[in-house]
């Protein structure tokens, strides 16, 4: 059957022509051979049919009836499947890669370079000379050939011209056979081939130059350190605050008006006040290496020797403080200062009655030695002085004319910031004992004194005044008494020192020159609570004791120290020092350690918990015959006691460790801390005592 | 308040071991010396550069810090820098013989130094 025939050749031809790669060409070569097989089926193998069944290879892809009998149209195109679809080319014009769409679908199959050489070409006539040549012995055909080539090269001799020559060489041998055959006239050059060469006009040159200065140089080298990046992050930040500021309106301008004026004042007066502080951390940083070894031992020294010395301590010197227009004076207060514990005042006077000239009041820091920080010069003695302690720039002030002033250290001047005279109710007789109080409601501050004229006086610091109050005036008999005639004025007792109550605000301890020591109360201003007949001369010294409020010890010039609880009219414990005791003070680490000084110059340091009797250290601290001590006072956290003595020097000495013993720990229990202890220390001891005297009284 | 600064430099120079004081100023110009003039300048020179340094150690550590005291301890002398407004205010002192006195009786006002140094001079105290 013809079509059938003619669809399978057809078929065959498809898929020749359309090869498509992987499992369509096996498709396609499987449906061919279906339809091959059809074909053969059903064409004259009519005798085979019957017996042959369709044999498929193993590898066919099975498809199912719809699909095979689906028709796949094949389409020719003159597409080359080889040819690229995506050529991209670089265009440097639009500096890009740029896809070309069209791309050349051209297949080359076959190429065969050939050997026809178009006669008009010059390959031809160059052939064609050679063949002359080669054939001039033959006929008639090779001679119309030579000159059909002369004919060529004639009309064509400018294109020959430069051949001839460059062919020149090679076609020698040939060339002069054909010189020697042709017997033509050479054909020459028509043209003259010379070199004509023309000289343009060459333009002058001229150099134009222009020189600029060159830019100004300035070589900059710095190093990028974590504190120059800060600093300048500090400017920056200071830049915009000043934005700010000027934003904020006129009143940058009044400001800068007036900060010009201090910057002038400021570059006027002297360099010398901007190193103010580093000439003094220079002077202290000097002492200290003079004063090496005895700073070494404050801080580090403890004696050693107190192990084997049981129950003895010792005073080791530490620095000496004297001031050279202080030689005349005597110490007549101490006093530390709360808030910086290197700092202490001394007030400088005179006890004596006869030589009364001017006073001092100066501050000593442990750090300089060799001279004071701060100096007042006063125009009477000072006697007493007590620093504020919370606002321990304020120092209170008695002197001798019974003045009593409050001193700033924050201001500038030598002048107290207040004073108080005759008219603002000045004491008419010394002012022995000063004393800073809480302040009032008004938180006002205020502080009391009491003084030889009998009177207690309470001063508060209003505004720019000293507004005095009396608070008690201190009589012999202890309250107003009506004599025989009615008319008798009570007597009026002095006082020579006082001392508040440390945690019963109202209840103060006054003590008087006759030797007896008043309980008062700063409500009760005619009546004291209670009497004390302590001392047979006047009273130096009471003070309460830190730790146990019932407590407070006193001294006086009748060589005794004694100490009471204010429950008993009788003293707990006396002491006989053999010379009249200056001054005496509580330990503020102990309620049961207290040092007293005497006028022989000795220093007695006395430990209740460790003997009752005696002082556990006893220490000559001045030549004897010349210098008396007058004050003591211990240091609030340093173990260190200063000592006054009546020729202006002050001394300072370290406890040793025996004489700041604290109540050892039982085995297995915690050491117990705080105030509590010590008053438990007290009471255990005062109730040995009390007992007895419970029993006997 | 120029006074007491004067007064207190003079008592510093005046001091017992103390060799010499010198003040030099933000641009490195000494304005006041007890030293000759040659000393005065290599002194200077030389401090000012180690200052230098060493507030560039300090700072580079914590950039809100600054330098303000430098001790130079040799064997014979200590150089003591202080700092302030970037003045600097410079003592030499010679540095006392190291007493090695042993007897620790009571009531002889003796010394028995340690090794230890203490730097508690500079803080706020005392004001």
């Amino acid at each position: 059957m013809p079509v059938p025939n003619n669809n399978a050749a057809f078929a065959r031809k498809g898929s020749n022509v359309q090869k498509v790669p992987g499992a369509k060409s096996t498709k396609a070569a499987t449906k061919k051979k279906d339809e091959e097989e059809t074909v053969e089926t059903g064409t004259g193998w009519e005798e085979w049919s019957q017996g042959k069944a369709l044999v498929r290879p193993p590898d066919q892809m099975e498809l199912t009836e719809a699909e095979l009998k689906e028709e796949n149209t094949r389409i020719l195109t003159a597409n080359n499947p080889h040819a690229p679809q995506n050529i991209v080319r670089y265009s440097f014009k639009e500096r890009s890669y740029k896809p070309i769409n069209i791309v050349d679908q051209m297949a080359v199959h076959f190429v065969l370079e050939g050997s026809l050489v178009h006669q008009d070409s010059e390959e031809a006539r160059k052939l064609g000379v050679k063949e002359g040549l080669a054939q001039e012995i033959a006929t008639v055909d090779a001679t119309a050939e030579s000159e059909e080539e002369k004919a060529e090269t004639s009309v064509n001799p400018a294109v020959d011209g430069g051949d001839v020559e460059e062919a020149g060489d090679e076609d020698r041998p040939d060339s002069a056979a054909s010189r020697i055959n042709k017997k033509e006239p050479k054909v020459t050059n028509q043209f003259n081939f010379s070199d004509r060469a023309s000289q343009t006009l060459n333009n002058p040159m001229r150099d134009r130059i222009c020189q600029t200065e060159p830019p100004p140089r300035s070589s900059f080298s710095a190093t990028a350190n974590q504190w120059e990046i800060y600093d300048a992050y500090v400017q920056e930040l200071q830049k915009q605050e000043k934005n700010k500021e000027k934003q904020k309106g006129t009143h940058s301008h009044k400001d800068n008006g007036k900060s010009k004026k201090v910057m002038l004042m400021e570059t006027q007066s002297e360099d010398v006040t901007k190193w103010t502080m580093a000439s003094k951390i220079l002077e202290r940083t000097i002492s200290q290496n003079t004063f090496d070894d005895i700073a070494q031992d404050f801080k580090y020294f403890e004696d050693a020797s107190d192990e084997f010395r049981e129950q003895q301590g010792t005073l080791l010197p530490l620095w000496k403080f004297q001031y050279d227009k202080a030689k005349t004076l005597s110490v007549t207060a101490l006093c530390w200062n709360n808030k910086y514990q290197d700092l202490f005042a001394v007030g400088l006077g005179s006890y004596d009655f006869s030589r009364q000239g001017c006073g001092m009041l100066l501050f000593y820091s442990l750090k300089n030695p060799a001279f004071p920080e701060y100096i007042y010069p006063t125009s009477s003695g000072v006697m007493c002085l007590d620093i504020h302690v919370q606002y321990s720039h304020l120092v209170a002030v008695g002197f001798y004319n019974g003045c009593v002033a409050v001193y700033s250290l924050k201001e500038e001047g030598r002048e107290p910031v207040y004073k108080s005279t005759a008219k603002t109710g000045k004491h008419t007789d010394p002012v022995w004992q000063v004393h800073w109080q809480s302040d009032d409601m008004d938180s006002n501050h205020n502080f009391y004194s009491v003084s030889s004229d009998g009177r207690v006086v309470s001063w508060t610091l209003v505004k720019n005044e000293l507004i005095f109050t009396d608070i008690i005036r201190l009589t012999l008999t202890g309250a107003v008494s009506e004599g025989p005639k009615g008319a008798q004025a009570p007597s009026i007792a002095s006082g020579t020192s006082f001392d508040f109550h440390k945690q019963i605000d109202y209840m103060f301890l006054v003590g008087t020159e006759e030797g007896k020591i008043h309980k008062c109360s700063k409500t009760y201003s005619s009546q004291f609570l209670e009497t004390f007949d302590a001392h047979s001369m006047a009273v130096d010294t009471v003070k309460w004791n830190y730790f146990h409020p019932k407590v407070f010890v006193s001294c006086s010039s009748d060589w005794t120290v004694k100490i009471w609880d204010h429950t008993i009219n009788t003293p707990m414990f006396v002491f006989d020092l053999q010379a009249a005791v200056g001054d005496v003070a509580w330990a503020p680490y102990s309620s049961t350690v207290f040092a007293a000084v005497t006028t022989d110059g000795t220093v007695h340091v006395f430990d209740l918990n460790v003997n009752k009797y005696e002082a556990i250290c006893q220490q000559l601290v001045v030549d004897k015959k010349k210098t008396k001590l007058t004050h003591v006072e211990f240091n609030p956290i340093h173990p260190v006691i200063i000592v006054g003595d009546d020729r202006g020097y002050v001394t300072s000495f370290k406890l040793s460790p025996n004489l700041r013993k604290k109540p050892k720990a039982k085995k297995g229990h915690e050491l117990p801390k705080g105030p509590e202890v010590e008053v438990a220390k007290m009471e255990k001891l005062l109730s040995l005592l009390r007992e007895p005297d419970q029993n006997s009284g | 308040m120029g006074e007491e600064v004067e007064a207190q430099m003079k008592r510093i120079e005046a001091t017992k071991g103390v060799i010499g004081t010198l003040v030099v100023d933000p641009d490195g110009v000494p304005i006041r010396s007890t030293l000759d003039q040659s000393m005065t300048l290599q002194y200077a020179g030389q401090l000012r550069q180690l200052v230098i340094l060493a507030r560039s150690a300090v700072r580079d550590i914590d950039p809100q810090n600054d330098l303000s005291a430098l001790r130079v301890r040799s064997k014979s002398n200590e150089i003591i820098v202080v700092t302030e407004n970037n003045y600097l205010v410079i003592g030499i002192q010679k540095l006392p013989e190291p007493d090695v006195s042993m007897s620790r009786e009571v009531g002889v006002l003796d010394r028995f130094s340690l090794g230890n140094r203490v730097s508690w001079l500079a803080t706020e105290g005392g004001k």
